[in-house]
């Protein structure tokens, strides 16, 4: 475990280094301009248009971070054979793996928390005094980070067997799909045939539900969060990627570096 | 085939002969579909064996965002090292592959020679007491090269296990007490150079200085330089030649036993491998 904690700081350093946080800096501009904007135009509704815009981009910015980062953090390493002196270590291929994702999981959250903090400066802009509801930023910025665990682990299952491209597709495809599943699940089924029906239950429920994370109408308003939501959305990301990781290191592990 | 402890090994036969994969396997990086392999009496799938292998790619690329020091300390850190050796290893490892004044740089401003050289120090940095090294005179100018010689020497002075593939068969012939000749995936031969190429000499060059034609029926056979000439003569015939030379007044400079090389014996096996697949295709048609 500690090996892979030594693999997953290397990843984190390799992120700061290639210039993942430079995003950072963007989102500082569209935070500053948003609430210079938001508050000439918008009246009684800036905070929503803030926390909406802000919590958007964060999802958006993080989103391409772990699509693009995530499936390049085992493909990249095969293709310029760095993997080759490392995987000849004493390191075992599941350590190696997890280091992978725990380092781009460890980036995000920096990267997610430098965000949330320029949300709330733009926030506190615009409405100078704080109530206790709009703790529910923060509630909303963990769910990000917690959605975007989980595309991180899809993107390093599909780049542990298929190549760069077809990886990206399928991620963001799963994704898109993700977000539907609550509407998979009521769809009318008398008019289907009972094995599709069959196959549409089962679909909706093997699929990872991103719209469990989505509760930026609940932070526009400053409403409270159930603590039973924050902890089943924390043990659905937990399981979810534990599953899909271990499904990633049995693929990886039978792999031969050619 | 079996490496003893404490010899330098060389892996030879030529591109595509199987050289790579078999090393791969051994390094855990491809599986095998038949056969075992162990090293130091130990499966390779045993992951604790490997804290005592070091092992250079061929071709070796790194993470270009690190410098060589940062390299060498990931891989310490992977290796469990304590953060007092690590410094000290570090430094040390630099200094031997002649790195010392470029270790803070970034690994993508090194050149191919370097990073081969950032490889080698990545490869003994935890002090294995086998090393496996894939082609680490690829790339190199003839100063890294012998570097990277006089390294491998120093191992095996150390009482370390080499074992490096590599297809320049004097380097092979220079450094190895054994090698394994492979070729068509098939090992071919196994055996300190000498013994495989074979003791018995083939020839003896003569090398003489003489001005005039009066042994012309030897001359034709020679090569000349200016008033000097080579030859070489089966041994039954070496002293009846000294004598025909010394009558027509050669002052002979030396006489030399000529030996099979390395590379003629991989060349006859390379050769016979063709030979053999040709014949194959042409009974397969």
């Amino acid at each position: 475990m500690k090996r892979a904690g030594v693999v997953a700081l290397n990843t984190f350093r390799e992120a700061v280094r290639d210039r993942v946080l430079y995003n950072l800096l963007f989102f500082a501009l569209l935070m500053m301009a948003a609430s210079v904007i938001a508050g000439q135009i918008s009246i009684g509704i800036e905070q929503t248009v803030i926390v909406t815009l802000g919590l958007s981009a964060i999802s958006l910015m993080g989103l391409l971070i772990s699509i693009f980062i995530g499936v390049g953090l085992v493909s990249k390493e095969m293709d310029k054979r760095t993997l080759y002196a490392v995987l000849a270590k004493p390191l075992r291929r599941w350590e190696f793996l997890l280091g992978k994702f725990g380092g781009l999981v460890l980036t995000l959250a920096v990267n997610v928390a430098a965000m949330a903090v320029g949300l709330f400066l733009a926030l506190i802009y615009v409405k100078p005094e704080l109530e206790r509801g709009d703790a529910t930023v923060l509630i909303a910025v963990y769910f990000i980070w917690l959605k975007l665990a989980l595309v991180v682990a899809l993107a390093l299952l599909f780049s542990c067997f298929t190549t760069p491209l077809l990886a990206i597709l399928f991620t963001a495809g799963i994704y898109i799909v993700g977000l539907y599943v609550q509407e998979l699940r009521n769809m009318p089924m008398q008019m289907m045939s009972g094995g599709m029906t069959l196959f549409t239950k089962w679909l909706s429920f093997l699929l990872p539900n991103f719209e469990n994370f989505n509760i930026m109408a609940m932070a526009a308003h400053s409403r409270q969060v159930p603590g039973t939501l924050i902890a089943q959305n924390t043990l659905y990301a937990a399981i979810y990627c534990a599953i899909v990781l271990t499904a990633a290191v049995v693929v990886f592990s039978r792999r031969n570096l050619k | 085939m079996q490496v003893e402890t404490g010899e330098i090994f060389g892996f030879i036969g030529p591109n595509g002969a199987g050289k790579t994969t078999a090393i791969k396997l051994l390094m855990r990086l491809i599986f095998p579909t038949a056969g075992t392999a162990r090293i130091l009496g130990k499966p390779i799938s045993d992951i604790d064996m490997h804290r005592d292998v070091g092992y250079l790619p061929e071709q070796p690329y790194f993470y270009d965002y690190l410098s060589a020091a940062e390299l060498l300390d990931y891989f310490a850190r992977i290796h469990d090292l304590p953060a007092t050796v690590r410094k000290e290893r570090i430094e040390k490892m630099l200094q031997k592959v002649g790195l010392e004044t470029a270790g803070k740089i970034q690994l993508r401003k090194y050149s191919k020679g370097m990073l081969q050289r950032a490889g080698m120090a990545q490869a003994i940095l935890h002090d294995p007491k086998v090393v496996i090294l894939d082609e680490p005179m690829s790339g190199l100018d003839p100063i890294g090269r012998r570097e990277v010689r006089d390294i491998i020497l120093g191992l095996k002075h150390e009482g370390k296990t080499v074992m490096f593939s590599t297809h320049i068969l004097s380097d092979a012939e220079m450094l190895c007490d054994r090698v394994g000749v492979i070729v068509g995936g098939k090992l071919r031969g196994v055996g300190a150079p000498e013994q495989l190429v074979g003791v018995k000499a083939k020839a003896t060059e003569i090398f003489f200085e003489l001005t005039g034609q009066s042994a012309a029926p030897l001359l034709a056979k020679a090569t000349r330089t200016g008033d000097r000439y080579r030859l070489q003569v089966p041994e039954a015939e070496l002293y009846d030649t000294i004598d025909q030379l010394r009558a027509a007044g050669a002052k002979i400079l030396s006489a030399a036993q000529v030996r099979a090389t390395l590379e003629e014996f991989f060349m006859d096996l390379v050769e016979a491998d063709r030979a053999q697949a040709a014949a194959v295709e042409v009974s397969g048609k």
